[in-house]
C-alpha cells in the first residue's frame, strides 16, 4: 500500500517550505524532486556514501534515510544554504583554494558534514575532522586536501589566489569549482527537464548464464496502466550490438534469448517513475532456463562452452612483446625470482551512479548523460539507432567520477531507443546495486612472472604471462591485453623479455577500463620480483631499482628508444633520503616492544605510456575570439573531476598570451566542440592539451597577422575588444568588421594533435606511445600481526609529470590515485552478485588515507604542451606494490592474493610460521 | 482496513503511514494491523533501494516516552528511540564504556545521529554492534502491546539472523540495565577492514564487576559477528571470577559457543582466530 502525498511544512535553509509528498518519501528525494534543490546528491540511497548529507536541526544526517514526515516543523540545511548574499562560506572558499573538490559529487555532503563539525567545534583537531567526515565517501581526492581545507577554514589563513596573468604552472582554482562547491554543477541526475518525466528501468537477469523466453509482454503492459512501453531486442532500430572496438562488437543492448552475465538487461520498462519502480523483475513474464556459469577457472581450463562464436576457447584476444632470448637468459642468470599474483574485480565506485535522459528531436536524438567519451558514445548510438552520427548529439553533464567506468555505454542505448520509439524524452538513473552489478570493473588477473639479474643486480631477463578475466563482453579487454605486455617488466632496462597476455571471456561482470588498463595489476608482479632480486643479491630495494631504471637513450622492450623526459632516476633520487629515514624509523620501532605491531617500508616504481597503445588518438580544439574581445575555448575534453577544464583553459591562455581568467569555456558537447577523444589513458593533458595549445597559437598568429604585429607582441583583452601591444605600438583592431561564425566568433584558432606512434609487429616491436610518465612511491605501513590488519601510515610519491600545468590539480590526481591504490592493495574486491553496495564493497574512507608527501619531477617532454605529460593513471600504479612490499618488510610474508585483506594476511602469517 | 484515529494525522490521513504521538496509539495500531516499525530509518531505507516503501509503516519517532537515557532506581533505562549520539552524550559510569565505544563506531556520524538502539536490536543483524554490549551488560528489553508490557533478557530477545522474540503486535519500548553490585567497567573491541563505516568482521564486548581487592567478582563476555546471534562465553566468564583481568586466562575452547561463517568480509577460520585475539585484548582492557 502506498501512502498518498501529504503536505509537510518545515524550514529549508531558513525558509518556510511546504512539500507535498508521501510521508515515507526520502528527504533527499523531496529536496531534489519536490523542492528542486539538486545540490544534495544521491549516491547510494542506503546511508553508505554520505553524498546526501544535510543538517537536520543542525546535526548531520543522510537525507536518503530520513522520511519527510520526520522533518515536519524542523530545520533542514543544505549546500544551497551555505553561501550568503553571493559570498561563499569559509568552507567553500577553502575547498576551492585547496583543490578539495574534484568531480564535486561528494562535495556538498563533505561541506555539510564539515559545517556540522565547525559549529560544534570551531577549532577542531585533525582527528576531530576525520571523525566528522568519516561518513562521507570520496573517490577522487584521497581526502587529504579536504581535511586541509576544513582545518584551513577553521583556523583561518587564506591563501592568495594566483595572480592574474599566470597560466601554465599556476595553482589556478578550478574553472568549474564554484559550481561544485555551491551545489549548482549539474550531474547526470540533476539535468532532467520536467518534460523528461518518462522513466526507464531495465529488467535484468537473475542468472549469470541462462536462456530465457518472454511470456505475453503486451498483456503484462496492459495490466499496468502506467507502463508506456516494454522494450526488447526487437525494438532496437539499428544493430543490437555495441562495444569499444570497431570490429568484434559483442554486447547486446537487450539480450536475445540468452544472457551471459548476472544483471544483463533483457528488456526495459518505460512509464511513470512510480509504476516502473513498483514492478519487480520477477513479476515480468519471463521463463528462465539457467545454464552452468563459466568461471575464470573453467574458461582457463578450456572446459567451458564457448560464450561467443568469434572467440574459440573463450579467448577474446592475446598480446605479446618479445625481445632477445628470455628463456635462455633466464636459465643462465645468476639470480632469479618468480612470482604468481592473483587479483580480483575492482569496482570504480564513483559516487555518481549513471544517469541521463534522451530526447528525439526531429530525425535526430539528443542524449544528456554523464560520460567520459561523448564522441564514441555518439558513434555507437548512431549504429544502435541506425542513423548517421551527425544526427546524434551527446551533451555530457558534469561527471561524478569516472575512472574508466564511464567510458563504456551503460544506460545511453536504452534511453535512446526508448526516446526514439516513444517520441518522448525518457530518463533513467541507475541504482547503486544496478550500477555495481552491470557496469565494467578492473580485470581480475592471474599473473606469473620471472626475472633474472646478475651479481650487481642488473636485470638480464624477464618473462611474464597474464590471464585477464574480461567477463561476459569484450569492452576494453583488448586494450588491457595490448597495454600490459609493453609495461609488464616495469620501467627498467631489460635486454631479454617475453611478455604475453590473454583476455578471457567468462560469465562474470564485464571488465573494462579502470585507471591503468591492467598495468596496476602487472606492477604488483614486477615490483615483487624487484624486491625479491634485491634481497637475493643483497642490495637495497631502492638501489636495485635505480640501477635498472630506464634512462634517456635506453630502449624499451618494444625497441623504442626514449630520447626525452625519462624522469625515473630523478624520482628515485628524490625519494632516497625519505626512504632511508623511513626505513630507519621502522626498524627502530620494531626494535622497541610494540606488542603485535610491526612496521615496514616498501618502494615501487611505475611507468605508463600516455594515450592509446599504438593507435591514432587525435584531439582537436578551437579557440574563438568575438568582436567584443571575448575568448572562448571549445573543448570536447570531458572533465571527470581530474581538472581538464581548468588545464585546457590554462594551456590555451598561455599559448594565446592572455590570463586564464579571460578565457571562457564551452566544454564537451558534440554539437559545439570538436572531437577531443576520450578521457582515458591519461591523455587529456598531453593530447588535448596540445590541441588547446595549437589552437591558442593559431589564434595568436591570426590576431598578430591582422594587426601586423611582431611575434613577441602582447595580447591584452580590454572592455569591448582586444589591444595588441607591440613594442611602442598599441593597436586596437576593429573586430566588428570581421564576419562572425555561428558561435559569434570572428577569429577561430584551430589545433589538432595526434601523438606519433607506430603499429606493433607480431613481437610487439615498434613505438606504442609518444611519451611515458614515470614515478616511484614509498609506503610506510603498520601491521597487526595477530589480526592481519594493515594501516598505511605514510606515502611519499615522486612523479615525473613533464611539467605540472597546475600543481594543485596534479597533487589532487596523485592523492586520489594513492587512495585507490590503497583500496586495491588492502580492501577492494568485487564479487559479482555478492557485494553490490558500498557497505560490503569497501573503499577507503577519510581515515584510511595517511599523510602524503608529493614530489613533482618536471623532466619536460618536448612533444607535450609546455612539457607536460599525464598523471591520472600513473598516480595509482605504484601504490599497491609499495604497500605490499612494506607488508613483506613488516611481516616477512609476501601476499600474492590481492587485496591483502586481514583474513588473507593473517592466514599467510600463520602459514609462514608453521 | 481498520480505522484508527491517530493524532497528528487529520484528513487525507495516510493509512500506509502512521505517526502516533503516544505509546497507546502505537500499540493499538500494531494490534490492528501488521506494520513495519520505523524509527531512525537507517536499516529500513537501505533495504528498499530502488523500490518504493509499499508496506504499512508505523513511524514511532514521535513517541516522547521512548526517548532518552535515564538513571532509574534500579539502574538505567535506554529508551528504544535513544540514538547512538544520545548514548555518547549521556552521563554514564565506566560500566558503559563499551557501549559508548560501540556508539562511536557505528556507521558515520550521520548514522550515529539517526540510528536508534531499539532499531539496532529489532533489526537483529548478526553484526549489530549493540547486541554483544547489551549481552555483556545483562540487559533486558521492555516490550509493550495492547495487552500490557513484558520484559525479556536480550539473550532471549534476539533469536537469530533478523529474528527476534518481538510479536507483531509488540513495540520495543526500552532497554534496561540493572545497577551492578560492585564497581564495574566495560569495553568493546571492533574489527573491520577500514577505519570508518565499518561493518564488523568480529567484535567483542566485555563487562566485569570488581571486588574490593581488585579481582573480578563477575564478568560477561560476548562476541558478535561470529554466529547468527552474538554469544556469551560462559566458560571464560566462570574462570575469570576471583582473578585479576589477565588475557592468558582465555583459552581457545572458550570460543566453543561461536559458529562463524565465510562471507565477503572474512573467512570463518579467520573470525575464530581474530575472536580469540580480540577477547584477549578485551580482557586486557579491563585491567
Amino acid at each position: 500500500m502506498r501512502s498518498p502525498a501529504l503536505p509537510h511544512r518545515f524550514l529549508v535553509n531558513g525558509r518556510d517550505v511546504e512539500a507535498i509528498a508521501p510521508p515515507a518519501m526520502r528527504l533527499s528525494d523531496v529536496l531534489r524532486d519536490v523542492l528542486g534543490l539538486k545540490g544534495t546528491k544521491v549516491g547510494c540511497d542506503a546511508g553508505d556514501c554520505g553524498a546526501c548529507t544535510v543538517l537536520l536541526d543542525g546535526a548531520q544526517v543522510c537525507a536518503c534515510l530520513v522520511p519527510v514526515a520526520q522533518v515536519v516543523g524542523r530545520s533542514v540545511e543544505t549546500v544551497e544554504g551555505l553561501a550568503h548574499d553571493g559570498r561563499l562560506h569559509a568552507l567553500q572558499s577553502a575547498f576551492l583554494r585547496h583543490g578539495a573538490a574534484q568531480c564535486g559529487i561528494c562535495t556538498p555532503g563533505m561541506l555539510m558534514a564539515a559545517a556540522d563539525l565547525l559549529r560544534r567545534v570551531p577549532s577542531p583537531s585533525e582527528a576531530e575532522v576525520l571523525d566528522a567526515l568519516g561518513g562521507v565517501l570520496c573517490r577522487c581526492t584521497g581526502y587529504r586536501k579536504i581535511v586541509e581545507a576544513v582545518l584551513a577554514a577553521a583556523h583561518g589563513g587564506a591563501a592568495a589566489d594566483p595572480a592574474a596573468g599566470s597560466a601554465v604552472g599556476a595553482r589556478l582554482v578550478r574553472v568549474d569549482g564554484v559550481a561544485k562547491v555551491t551545489g549548482t554543477d549539474r550531474f547526470g541526475a540533476d539535468a532532467f527537464p520536467e518534460r523528461a518525466w518518462l522513466t526507464l528501468r531495465a529488467v535484468r537477469s537473475p542468472h549469470a548464464h541462462a536462456r530465457f523466453r518472454f511470456g505475453d509482454l503486451d498483456a503484462f503492459r496492459r495490466c499496468h496502466p502506467g507502463l508506456v512501453a516494454i522494450l526488447t531486442a526487437d525494438d532496437v532500430p539499428g544493430t543490437n550490438r555495441f562495444g569499444i572496438y570497431p570490429t568484434g562488437k559483442d554486447q547486446p543492448v537487450f539480450a536475445e534469448g540468452y544472457v551471459r552475465m548476472l544483471g544483463e538487461a533483457v528488456c526495459a520498462l518505460v512509464g511513470d517513475a512510480e509504476t516502473v519502480a513498483a514492478i519487480r523483475d520477477e513479476d515480468v513474464p519471463i521463463s528462465w532456463e539457467p545454464l552452468p556459469p563459466v568461471s575464470f577457472d573453467d574458461a582457463l581450463a578450456g572446459a567451458a562452452p564457448d560464450l561467443h562464436p568469434h572467440a574459440p576457447g573463450n579467448v577474446l584476444c592475446r598480446g605479446r612483446v618479445a625481445c632477445g632470448a628470455a628463456d635462455s637468459a633466464l636459465a643462465s642468470a645468476p639470480y632469479r625470482a618468480t612470482i604468481a599474483i592473483e587479483t580480483g574485480f575492482v569496482e570504480h565506485a564513483y559516487i555518481e551512479p549513471e544517469a541521463g535522459y534522451a530526447e528525439r528531436i526531429g530525425d535526430g536524438i539528443e542524449i544528456v548523460a554523464c560520460t567520459q567519451t561523448p564522441y564514441m558514445d555518439r558513434d555507437e548510438i548512431a549504429l544502435i539507432l541506425g542513423i548517421p552520427p551527425e544526427r546524434v548529439r551527446i551533451v555530457p553533464t558534469a561527471v561524478g567520477g569516472g575512472f574508466g567506468g564511464k567510458l563504456d555505454l551503460s544506460l545511453q542505448p536504452m534511453i535512446a531507443i526508448a526516446a526514439w520509439r516513444t517520441g518522448k524524452p525518457v530518463r533513467c538513473v541507475y541504482t547503486r546495486p544496478e550500477s555495481m552489478r552491470t557496469t565494467t570493473k578492473r580485470h581480475p588477473a592471474r599473473l606469473v612472472a620471472e626475472a633474472g639479474c646478475d651479481a650487481e643486480g642488473r636485470l638480464l631477463a624477464f618473462r611474464f604471462h597474464g590471464d585477464f578475466n574480461t567477463g561476459a563482453y569484450a569492452s576494453w579487454g583488448p586494450t588491457v591485453a595490448s597495454r600490459v605486455p609493453v609495461h609488464a617488466m616495469g620501467p627498467y632496462r631489460v635486454p631479454n623479455v617475453r611478455a604475453t597476455t590473454a583476455a578471457i571471456y567468462t560469465t562474470d561482470t564485464p571488465a573494462g577500463a579502470f585507471r591503468g588498463f591492467g598495468v596496476p595489476q602487472a606492477a604488483i608482479a614486477h615490483e615483487a620480483l624487484m624486491d625479491a632480486l634485491a634481497d637475493r643479491v643483497g642490495m637495497d630495494r631502492l638501489e636495485i631499482r635505480l640501477r635498472n631504471a630506464l634512462r634517456r637513450g635506453d630502449a624499451t622492450a618494444t625497441g623504442q628508444v626514449l630520447d626525452h623526459s625519462v624522469g625515473l632516476v630523478a624520482c628515485l633520487e628524490a625519494l632516497r633520503p625519505r626512504w632511508q629515514a623511513l626505513r630507519a624509523e621502522a626498524e627502530a620501532y620494531n626494535r622497541s616492544a610494540h606488542g603485535p605491531f610491526r612496521r615496514g617500508v616498501g618502494i615501487a616504481c611505475m611507468w605508463y605510456g600516455i594515450g592509446n597503445t599504438a593507435l591514432s588518438n587525435p584531439s582537436e580544439m578551437t579557440l574563438g575570439l568575438k568582436a567584443d574581445g571575448t575568448v572562448t575555448l571549445y573543448s570536447g575534453a570531458v572533465d571527470i573531476g581530474q581538472g581538464s577544464n581548468t588545464v585546457m583553459v590554462q594551456i590555451a591562455a598561455e599559448a594565446l598570451g592572455v590570463s586564464p581568467q579571460t578565457v571562457r569555456l564551452v566544454a564537451g558537447d558534440t554539437a559545439r566542440t570538436l572531437d577531443a577523444g576520450k578521457t582515458s589513458a591519461s591523455r587529456q593533458t598531453f593530447v588535448s592539451g596540445n590541441a588547446a595549445r595549437l589552437a591558442g597559437l593559431d589564434l595568436r598568429r591570426q590576431l598578430l597577422a591582422l594587426t601586423n604585429a611582431g611575434t613577441s607582441a602582447r595580447i591584452v583583452p580590454i572592455p569591448g575588444g582586444v589591444e595588441i601591444r607591440d613594442g611602442e605600438r598599441t593597436i586596437r583592431p576593429d573586430l566588428s568588421r570581421l564576419a562572425a561564425d555561428a558561435n559569434g566568433d570572428v577569429l577561430v584558432g584551430f589545433g589538432r594533435f595526434d601523438p606519433p606512434t607506430t603499429a606493433l609487429d607480431a613481437d610487439g616491436r615498434g613505438v606504442p606511445y609518444a611519451t611515458y610518465a614515470f614515478g616511484a612511491q614509498i609506503a610506510l605501513v603498520e601491521v597487526d600481526l595477530e589480526l592481519g590488519t594493515t594501516r598505511v601510515l605514510r606515502i611519499v610519491a615522486a612523479h615525473d609529470v613533464g611539467r605540472a600545468i597546475n600543481p594543485t590539480l596534479v597533487e589532487g590526481q596523485i592523492h586520489g590515485g594513492i587512495a585507490q591504490g590503497i583500496g586495491l592493495a588492502l580492501m577492494e574486491e568485487y564479487i559479482p552478485g555478492r557485494n553490490d553496495n558500498l557497505h560490503d564493497y569497501l573503499i577507503p574512507t577519510v581515515g584510511d588515507v595517511p599523510p602524503i608527501e608529493v614530489v613533482l619531477i618536471e623532466d619536460p617532454e618536448p612533444l607535450g604542451p609546455f612539457g607536460a605529460k599525464g598523471v591520472g593513471e600513473p598516480a595509482l600504479i605504484a601504490t599497491a606494490p609499495a604497500i605490499l612490499g612494506a607488508i613483506e618488510q613488516a611481516t616477512g610474508v609476501r601476499v600474492t592474493r590481492i587485496p591483502a585483506t586481514p583474513d588473507r594476511l593473517r592466514a599467510a602469517i600463520l602459514a609462514a610460521r608453521s | 482496513m481498520t480505522n484508527i484515529t491517530v493524532s497528528g494525522l487529520k484528513k487525507g490521513g495516510a493509512l500506509g503511514y502512521l505517526r502516533p504521538a503516544t505509546v497507546e496509539e502505537a500499540v493499538a495500531a500494531l494490534s490492528a494491523r501488521r506494520s513495519t516499525v520505523l524509527a531512525g530509518g537507517t536499516d529500513l531505507f537501505p533495504a528498499r533501494v530502488g523500490r518504493p516503501c509499499d508496506e504499512a509503516l508505523l513511524d514511532i519517532s514521535g513517541l516522547a516516552a521512548l526517548r532518552g537515557v535515564a538513571e532509574t532506581e534500579r539502574g538505567w533505562r535506554f529508551g528504544a528511540l535513544a540514538t547512538w549520539r544520545d548514548v555518547l552524550c549521556a552521563e554514564l559510569p565506566p560500566l558503559f564504556d563499551g557501549l559508548k565505544a560501540a556508539a562511536r563506531q557505528v556507521g558515520g556520524v550521520q548514522i550515529q545521529n539517526r540510528g536508534t538502539i531499539g532499531g539496532n536490536l529489532c533489526n537483529a543483524s548478526p553484526a549489530a554492534d549493540g547486541t554483544p554490549n547489551w549481552l555483556a551488560l545483562d540487559a533486558t528489553v521492555e516490550l509493550a502491546s495492547a495487552n500490557g508490557t513484558r520484559c525479556l533478557p536480550v539473550a532471549e530477545f534476539v533469536r537469530g539472523n533478523r529474528r527476534t522474540a518481538r510479536r507483531e503486535d509488540e513495540l520495543l519500548v526500552a532497554v534496561h540495565v540493572a545497577r551492578p553490585a560492585h564497581p564495574a567497567r566495560g569495553t568493546f573491541r571492533k574489527l573491520g577492514a577500514r577505519r570508518y563505516l565499518v561493518i564488523s568482521i568480529i567484535m567483542v564486548a566485555a563487562v566485569a564487576e570488581f571486588a574490593p581487592d581488585g579481582t573480578i567478582a563477575s564478568a560477561r563476555i560476548a562476541v558478535g559477528a561470529a554466529s547468527e546471534v552474538a554469544q556469551r562465553l560462559p566458560s571464560l566468564e566462570a574462570r575469570l571470577i576471583g582473578q585479576h583481568p589477565d588475557p592468558s586466562l582465555v583459552r581457545e575452547k572458550d570460543l566453543a559457543p561461536l559458529s562463524p561463517i565465510d562471507d565477503v568480509r572474512a573467512t570463518a577460520a579467520y573470525r575464530r582466530d581474530a575472536a580469540l585475539t580480540l577477547v584477549r585484548r578485551a580482557i586486557a582492557d579491563l585491567a
